[in-house]
């Protein structure tokens, strides 16, 4: 395994990530636009679907806001290649990537505001490691537009509020985010652990497809029920009012402080974008969408 | 709910006829504005300057696009819309000054452009967030850009466009279909409340 071989699957997902929407995804927008009842709001679900299709098809960004980017990684014990050298090869390819996609280059001091060109610049990419058993390295890559991660919320509540007050905080974030992170939406939520981990989790939640079951019984249930609330509000596709104001809610816990009930949100545009890649140490096994 | 194609630059009588929740597909030219191309047209306006271009009748839209050089041409990329809330503060003034009859963009405007907008004829159209290609599918032609010092996202790029997509018409005539949906949710709430929070 070079050097090389894993900055040109860099670029490779950066690519399919920018210029194709998951299945999973593709597939939910389908569903909500043959049961949207709002006229308005199927026209806007119609031009998400063809502008996917045009994407794809002309191998052009899907959204201009392409994002940061951000890379997941879970990286075998016996990988042949170490996590920094990994780490540089990746940075290369978001270099290269925003050029030859091209993508438009988002990443700015947040003090000067000055842009680097190239979506690099520091911590940035952001990875976010796993150390894995095995010789095979998985990397998840998402570009994460700021329309939706401006809808950032953490609640650090007080444990007497329960569940409920998970599902109010929820509602009350939902009806501010309105129309503003391009819904319909899927919505990360990170309940417990600590404030950080609450968000971290919030974020790695909405790595997991959407036809994807979490193995909590629980947390099946609450993702139903929280969905099943939003897409009661009428907000609807692009805050023009229907149905469809989420795609689906994904979520997951980490036990936490007795003292302490932190809840994390985390919302991803429709255009929930994500690419994998399972690199053996031989050579690249798989890569998707 | 009427279905209508318009050519720009658009005409009061154009305006007049278009009710919330009309689709709209336009053509002809476009103006890209952001934040800063706003802040700049207002200051050359109030110095008594005159702007390089004409934005009488002009449809103005939201968007810091990313676009491309080839061969001495201007490629549009990818074109979606851009918060338009951000050039609240800025677009009454905009559409009284130039006589601005339409703008593009996405998530609505508040109270007072949509004052502005009613006394001065103009419409707000809203296109889908997101929609990066079918909008530079439509663009057939970049037929220019201004004060490109601002950077690529804040210039004011020119756009030649056929039929630019479904446009859904949600600010007119003192209706503003954003407020109104935000109300009916906020109508709703309790009752949300009450049957999922028990």
């Amino acid at each position: 395994m070079e050097l090389s071989e894993i900055e040109e699957i860099g670029v490779e997902l950066l690519r399919r990530a920018v210029t194709r929407l998951p299945e999973d995804v593709k597939e939910s927008l389908k569903r909500a636009l043959s049961e949207e009842e709002s006229e308005i709001g199927r026209t806007q679900l119609e031009a998400i679907l063809k502008n996917v299709e045009m994407a794809e098809k002309s191998g052009k960004p899907m959204c201009q806001d392409t994002g940061v980017p951000l890379f997941f990684l879970r990286v075998g014990k016996e990988f042949p290649v170490g996590i920094e050298e990994i780490k540089s090869a990746l940075v290369n390819s978001v270099r290269r990537g925003t050029k030859e996609i091209p993508l438009r280059p988002n990443v700015v001091d947040p003090m000067s505001r000055e842009n680097t060109g190239d979506n690099s610049g520091r911590k940035m990419p952001y990875f976010d490691v796993e150390i894995v058993d095995g010789d095979s390295l998985e990397i998840t890559f998402m570009p994460k537009g700021a329309g939706s991660e401006n809808m950032s919320f953490l609640g650090m509540l007080s444990p007497s509020k329960g569940v409920n007050g998970i599902k109010e905080f929820v509602l009350e974030k939902v009806i501010e985010a309105g129309g503003k992170p391009c819904p319909p939406t899927i919505i990360g939520i990170g309940i417990g652990g600590t404030a950080d981990l609450a968000m971290k989790l919030a974020k790695r939640s909405l790595l997991r497809p959407l036809n994807e079951d979490h193995n909590d019984e629980r947390i099946r249930e609450l993702e139903r029920e929280i969905a099943e609330m939003v897409n009661s509000t009428g907000i609807g596709p692009m805050g023009l009012g229907g149905k469809f104001t989420c795609l689906g809610v994904r979520m997951d816990f980490a036990s936490t402080h007795t003292a302490t009930l932190p809840v994390a949100i985390n919302f991803q545009c429709w255009a929930a974008r994500r690419s994998y890649a399972l690199i053996e140490k031989d050579g690249v096994r798989r890569v998707l969408p | 709910m009427s279905e209508f194609k318009l050519k720009t630059p658009l005409s009061e009588g154009d305006v007049d006829k278009l009710e919330v929740g009309d689709i709209v597909y336009l053509s002809g030219e476009i103006y890209t504005a952001r934040d800063r191309a706003h802040k700049r047209a207002i200051e050359l306006y109030e110095s008594g300057e005159e702007l390089p271009f004409d934005w009488n009748g002009a449809v103005i839209f939201h968007c810091g696009p990313v676009v491309i050089e080839r061969n001495g041409d201007w490629e549009v990329v990818s074109a979606g819309p851009t918060t338009s809330s951000r050039m609240n503060d800025l677009e009454p003034k905009v559409i009284e000054y130039f006589g601005v009859r339409g703008i593009i963009g996405k998530g609505g405007m508040n109270g007072g452009t949509t004052e502005a907008m009613n006394k001065h004829k103009c419409v707000y159209f809203s296109i889908t967030g997101g929609a990066g290609v079918l909008v530079a599918q439509a663009v057939k032609r970049v037929k220019g850009v201004y004060w490109e010092d601002l950077g690529m996202p804040e210039a004011v790029w020119v756009f030649s466009v056929e039929d630019l997509g479904p446009l859904v018409v949600t600010i007119s005539k003192g209706r503003n279909y954003y407020l109104e949906v935000e109300k009916k949710v906020l109508s709703v709430k309790e009752n949300l409340l009450k049957r999922w929070i028990k």
